[in-house]
């Protein structure tokens, strides 16, 4: 095995073997991206997909409570907050990306690098979570929203049995906001004000 | 009914984008309460989702009216529906209307084999089953016309091409004709509605076969006195789908009278309630019919994501205005003991 960093040019002894070092040479590339790089996918993923889970769950129940209102008019104001629970689960993608961006500061840690890389890895996969889980509990708000809105057109007294149902759509949403910013709290990209060198041991 | 399984419209993720809007617009469905007068009723409407389509009629109301209203209400509601539909759904909507057209394209027959003024037949065709080639209709004079310039353009031409040539209609039985066209668009829909799939096939399944179940059941039962019909024609105007295919079938067309046909029924659990107490009486055995396609029509309001609730909101109109002018007749007639009877819907 040889240390590819202390190799000189005089003593070359064939090709380096990458698998002692601590990536190996397929996964290597992973390394080379800089860790801001990836809090900043982070916080794209998770409010893109957190959209597209709002405004899917939106269209799904605003097609079907505008015709059923058309013959039915007292439903409309009531339902209106169906679509309110839609809308937030795009605040939930909005609340993380603010708080990932706040952690990302303008010079990344050379000193101690691997602070760096847990948070950019931290802050993709908290981007990753509250992205998916939105598009799903969106979805799920939406498609009961929809039933809500047609069991209320037909028979009033099913319209607050519906609505709980959506909040538990919505409380799904709700869990990947809780969980990806107990991954984010601790982290944070570049130098930050509080963090002070290691002292150098004397040479004594 | 999986969540991805072959369908040819959108599920529980897509329905909505093209059908959502027309699906909700159905879902208001009003019961109609029971009234001392006419006038009483005409007020009462007032108060549902009929509204004012009485109004600027001259009292007294005749039922007669009462029922034209009623019926051109559901067909500009048809119409509404079917006018901002798309793919597939309007096919489906198509579908709906060409039950009608059957029923009207019989009509035109008969009229002209009695030679009767064609014009005045239009006027009692049903308006949800009108075709665009019945503007031809003034050049017809005999029963050849009508089946080389009209029927052959309506869209119910493939029906009476594959089942009927032009000779049978000078020479077969009206009735026989009127159910071996039901008989091919009840498979034909059929088809179509496997074909479409999801929700659609599970509730549309059941209402066609029972329709096609009771279609069997009636031609069994009223071929009995008539001499014309042989067991094996017989046989032949039964739809090819529904429980009693083929097994059910097979044995009505041998049943000699009704208490072969109560036993031939007795094995199905749906159908052996309905000749309980209605074999002696022709009337409620036509209740019981009605009151079980009611039922599974209702069943289509519990679903969503599929067309069945388009079919059912027409046949469930259908049925209310049926019971409307039931009432209205007992208002008028003075017949209150039996103002009950009618089918209630929800």
């Amino acid at each position: 095995m040889v240390n590819p960093n202390s190799i000189a040019s005089s003593d070359y002894s064939g090709p380096i073997d990458y698998s002692a070092s601590y990536y190996g040479l397929s996964t290597y590339f992973i390394a080379t991206i800089a860790p801001s790089t990836w809090g900043a996918i982070g916080i794209g993923i998770s409010l893109a997909l957190s959209v597209v889970g709002s405004a899917w769950g939106i269209w799904i129940t605003a097609a079907s409570l505008m015709g059923a209102a058309v013959k039915e008019p007292r439903i409309r104001s009531k339902n209106i907050i169906s679509i309110i629970f839609c809308e937030a689960v795009a605040i939930y993608g909005i609340i993380l990306a603010i708080i990932l961006n706040g952690k990302i500061e303008k010079f990344l840690n050379v000193e101690f690098p691997a602070t760096d890389y847990m948070a950019g890895y931290m802050m993709f996969g908290a981007g990753l979570l509250v992205g998916f889980c939105n598009v799903f509990s969106g979805i799920c708000v939406g498609i009961s929203g929809s039933g809500c809105a047609l069991g209320d057109a037909q028979n009033p007294a099913l319209f607050v049995k519906m609505l709980i149902i959506e909040i538990f759509g919505g409380a799904l949403g709700l869990y990947a906001v809780i969980v990806g910013i107990l991954m984010t709290t601790s982290t944070s990209i570049g130098l930050t004000k509080e963090y002070v060198p290691a002292p150098t041991p004397s040479p004594k | 009914m999986g969540l991805f399984s072959g369908r040819k419209h959108g599920g529980l993720f897509t329905f909505n984008r093209d059908d959502g809007y027309l699906e909700a617009i159905l879902r208001d469905y009003n019961n109609l309460c029971q009234c001392d007068t006419l006038e009483d009723m005409k007020m009462h409407f007032l108060s549902t989702d009929y509204g004012d389509f009485l109004a600027g009629e001259p009292s007294p109301i005749h039922t007669t009216t009462i029922a034209e209203k009623a019926t051109q209400k559901l067909v500009n509601e048809f119409n509404h529906i079917r006018n901002q539909a798309v793919e597939p759904l309007s096919t489906f909507m198509d579908f709906i209307s060409y039950g009608y057209m059957i029923d009207n394209v019989v009509l035109l027959i008969t009229g002209t084999l009695h030679e009767r003024d064609i014009s005045e037949l239009v006027d009692k065709c049903h308006p949800l089953g009108l075709f665009k080639s019945m503007a031809t209709l003034s050049v017809v004079h005999n029963v050849a016309d009508l089946y080389n310039n009209v029927l052959i353009d309506t869209p119910l031409a493939p029906y009476i091409q594959n089942c009927l040539s032009e000779e049978d209609l000078d020479e077969m039985n009206i009735e026989i004709i009127r159910n071996t066209l039901y008989k091919a668009y009840l498979e034909d829909f059929y088809n179509y509605c496997k074909f479409l799939g999801g929700q659609t096939e599970l509730i549309m399944n059941d209402i066609l076969q029972f329709e096609a179940d009771r279609r069997s059941i009636n031609i069994t039962i009223n071929s009995f006195g008539a001499t014309e019909l042989t067991k094996d024609d017989r046989e032949k105007l039964y739809p090819q789908l529904g429980l009693l295919f083929p097994e059910g079938t097979s044995k009505l067309s041998k049943a000699e009278d009704v208490d072969q046909v109560r036993g031939i029924l007795e094995v199905y659990s749906t159908y052996r309630s309905f000749f309980a107490d209605g074999v002696n009486n022709e009337k409620s055995l036509e209740d019981s019919f009605f009151e079980h396609e009611v039922h599974l029509n209702r069943m289509a309001f519990e679903d969503q994501y599929g067309y069945g609730v388009f079919y059912a909101y027409i046949k469930l109109r259908e049925q209310e205005i049926r019971n409307i002018v039931w009432i209205a007749e007992c208002i008028s007639q003075n017949m209150k003991q039996k103002m009950n009877q009618y089918i209630p819907i929800f």
